[in-house]
């Protein structure tokens, strides 16, 4: 039996999700091989190559690859599918973007965003941004499933896997690359930070938002996350996003300000280990979920906090 | 251009989901049911598409049970020109949707195909694609703006590491994100001018595409319970607690 993973980077580096996703891999069992398809992505297929458990990285490279589009990649992965018996890739919006297609190709229902596996065919993944945890099992004859990376330990690396390379076809493909807008930050990436403050839209503006939170995330070293209601309103960008359609995220330290708490932001970050909520609303419903709460004015408890710390 | 916008009923996503205690699933007799939330907005995108004459109809398709009739209505009633309705009361996974979807849009021959990216119940984040990938249609996933232009159709992207635009050759499908636009509410005149609109009555043995299920549920349970900790006194106690936690 043999599960192909499909790598997350940027061409340079490989993403946190990738490891998680091989030791979901792993635990399905069987032989792991890792499919890393860019341009100029050598480095990635090296890192990958060198994650503890992983047989054989295959790498695909080519112009099409770069952006790692959903048609080129479905163009390249669905042939590569006959050698194996599941298709694994990482929760991320590439692998919530591509994997459908490939699912769709091999006539498989994808199971999607899975937190646990028992066994062959029976995985668990929440439903109802997280309000209900389904076991469900499986009779297509191979699985294809998406995996929520908070939910799996990282592989670690030690390994040395062969890197062969596989052809990627050329297409040309009815989608193309035109632009993007990529936020530099020397922060945490929000789904592997050990700590995240994260804000809400009582923060009132973008500039106290900025004024605010970044210095306490500097302090702590931790990255930045926001509540949908501060990213709609404009104070924070669309990637901070954390909740039931933005980043699931589980932090060793969890700070809400000025988060109210609403059920599909608490699906995001719920599972964090401690959870720390600064609300001036006694019955802010993120109070039930927090081991530490502090009922006061966020913008006198948060620059106290940060010249505390 | 001619828009396709499938709609899903759904639990209301301001309902407190309750679990069946023999464990079969989400209770859902006698709780409120509405539109999906992400399909409100792409039933909006069509609208407005109409309304700035890039569109020249806009046709509102569910599958479901005989109540998903009112869930076309209110994509009627938000400016949808005509609907479809594909009557089942058997759950139709994300894979069967698709392939629904795709006689529709054979039959339809729509230019762009606009879905919710997903549907807040089974949380799967796949029809759009699947239905792409069985057309060989390009995608525009998780959109926060569409421009539609000649046959082409540029999408900007909301993507982990902030915003990403890709040119589609058309026709295409986009599935929507939270900050594409905001749904209107439909008004009263437009409500009762929606009851006449037309809706076709289907089933899905008019479409001989095999639709039945790959998944079987084992169980649905509730989630770990996480208990409410302390109420600190001030910025000084928290940060004594959490030094003892270790946390910083």
């Amino acid at each position: 039996m043999a599960v192909l993973v499909i790598a997350d980077h940027d061409n340079a580096a490989l993403s946190d999700a990738t490891a998680k996703t091989v030791t979901a891999a792993k635990a399905f069992g069987g032989d792991v091989d890792v499919i890393v398809a860019g341009k100029g992505a050598g480095d990635v297929a090296a890192a990958a190559a060198g994650i503890d458990g992983v047989r054989k990285v295959l790498h695909a490279d080519g112009d099409a690859y770069e952006k790692q589009l959903a048609e080129a990649m479905e163009a390249l992965i669905v042939p590569l599918m006959d050698g194996y018996d599941a298709l694994f890739a990482p929760a991320t919006t590439m692998g919530k973007n591509v994997t459908p297609r490939i699912a769709a190709k091999l006539d498989v229902m994808q199971l999607s965003d899975i937190v646990g596996i028992e066994g062959q065919d029976t995985f668990v993944r929440p439903i109802y941004a997280g309000n209900a945890i389904m076991t469900v099992k499986s009779s297509d004859a191979k699985k294809v499933v998406t995996v929520r990376g908070t939910a799996f330990e990282a592989a670690g690396a030690g390994g040395s896997a062969a890197v062969e390379t596989v052809d990627a076809p050329g297409g040309p493909f009815k989608s193309a690359f035109v632009s993007e807008e990529i936020v530099a930050s020397d922060r945490p990436e929000l789904t592997a930070a050990k700590r995240i403050v994260s804000g809400g839209r009582a923060l009132g503006s973008a500039e106290e938002f900025e004024r605010l939170m970044n210095p306490l995330a500097d302090k702590l070293g931790a990255a930045v996350g926001a509540s949908r209601a501060a990213v709609d309103a404009g104070y924070a960008p669309n990637d901070y996003q954390v909740g039931q359609t933005g980043k699931i995220v589980a932090p060793e330290l969890y700070i809400a300000v000025g988060i109210s708490g609403a059920i599909q932001h608490l699906a995001g970050m719920k599972d964090s280990k401690i959870i720390v909520a600064i609300n001036k609303d006694e019955e802010a419903p993120i109070f039930q979920v927090a081991d530490y709460g502090l009922v006061a004015d966020l913008f006198n408890a948060v620059p106290e906090l940060t010249d505390a710390l | 251009m001619k828009v396709l916008v499938p709609v899903k009923r759904v639990i209301d996503y301001n309902v407190k989901v309750r679990v069946k205690s023999d464990q079969t699933g989400v209770d859902l007799a006698n709780v409120k049911m509405s539109m999906n939330p992400f399909d409100e907005i792409s039933v909006e995108e069509a609208v407005r598409m109409k309304e700035a004459g890039t569109a020249t109809e806009v046709i509102a398709v569910s599958i479901g049970p005989q109540q998903a009739q009112e869930t076309i209505r209110t994509a009627l009633a938000m400016g949808a020109d005509r609907g479809i309705l594909i009557k089942t009361d058997d759950d139709v996974e994300p894979l069967g949707v698709a392939k629904l979807l795709a006689k529709v849009v054979e039959a339809e021959s729509p230019d762009l195909v606009i879905l919710g990216k997903q549907a807040i119940d089974d949380d799967s984040n796949q029809t759009g694609q699947m239905l792409g990938a069985l057309l060989g249609w390009p995608q525009g996933t998780f959109a926060s703006e569409v421009k539609a232009e000649g046959g082409t159709v540029n999408v900007t992207r909301e993507v982990d590491g902030g915003l990403q635009t890709v040119a589609l050759e058309g026709p295409a499908i986009v599935t929507t994100d939270l900050r594409l636009n905001e749904p209107r509410y439909a008004s009263l005149p437009n409500i009762m001018k929606a009851k006449k609109k037309p809706i076709d009555m289907k089933e899905p043995g008019d479409y001989g595409v095999d639709i039945s299920p790959r998944l079987t549920v084992i169980k649905v349970t509730e989630p770990p319970v996480r208990e409410a900790g302390e109420k600190v006194e001030d910025v000084a106690t928290l940060v004594e607690k959490l030094k003892t936690a270790g946390a910083v």
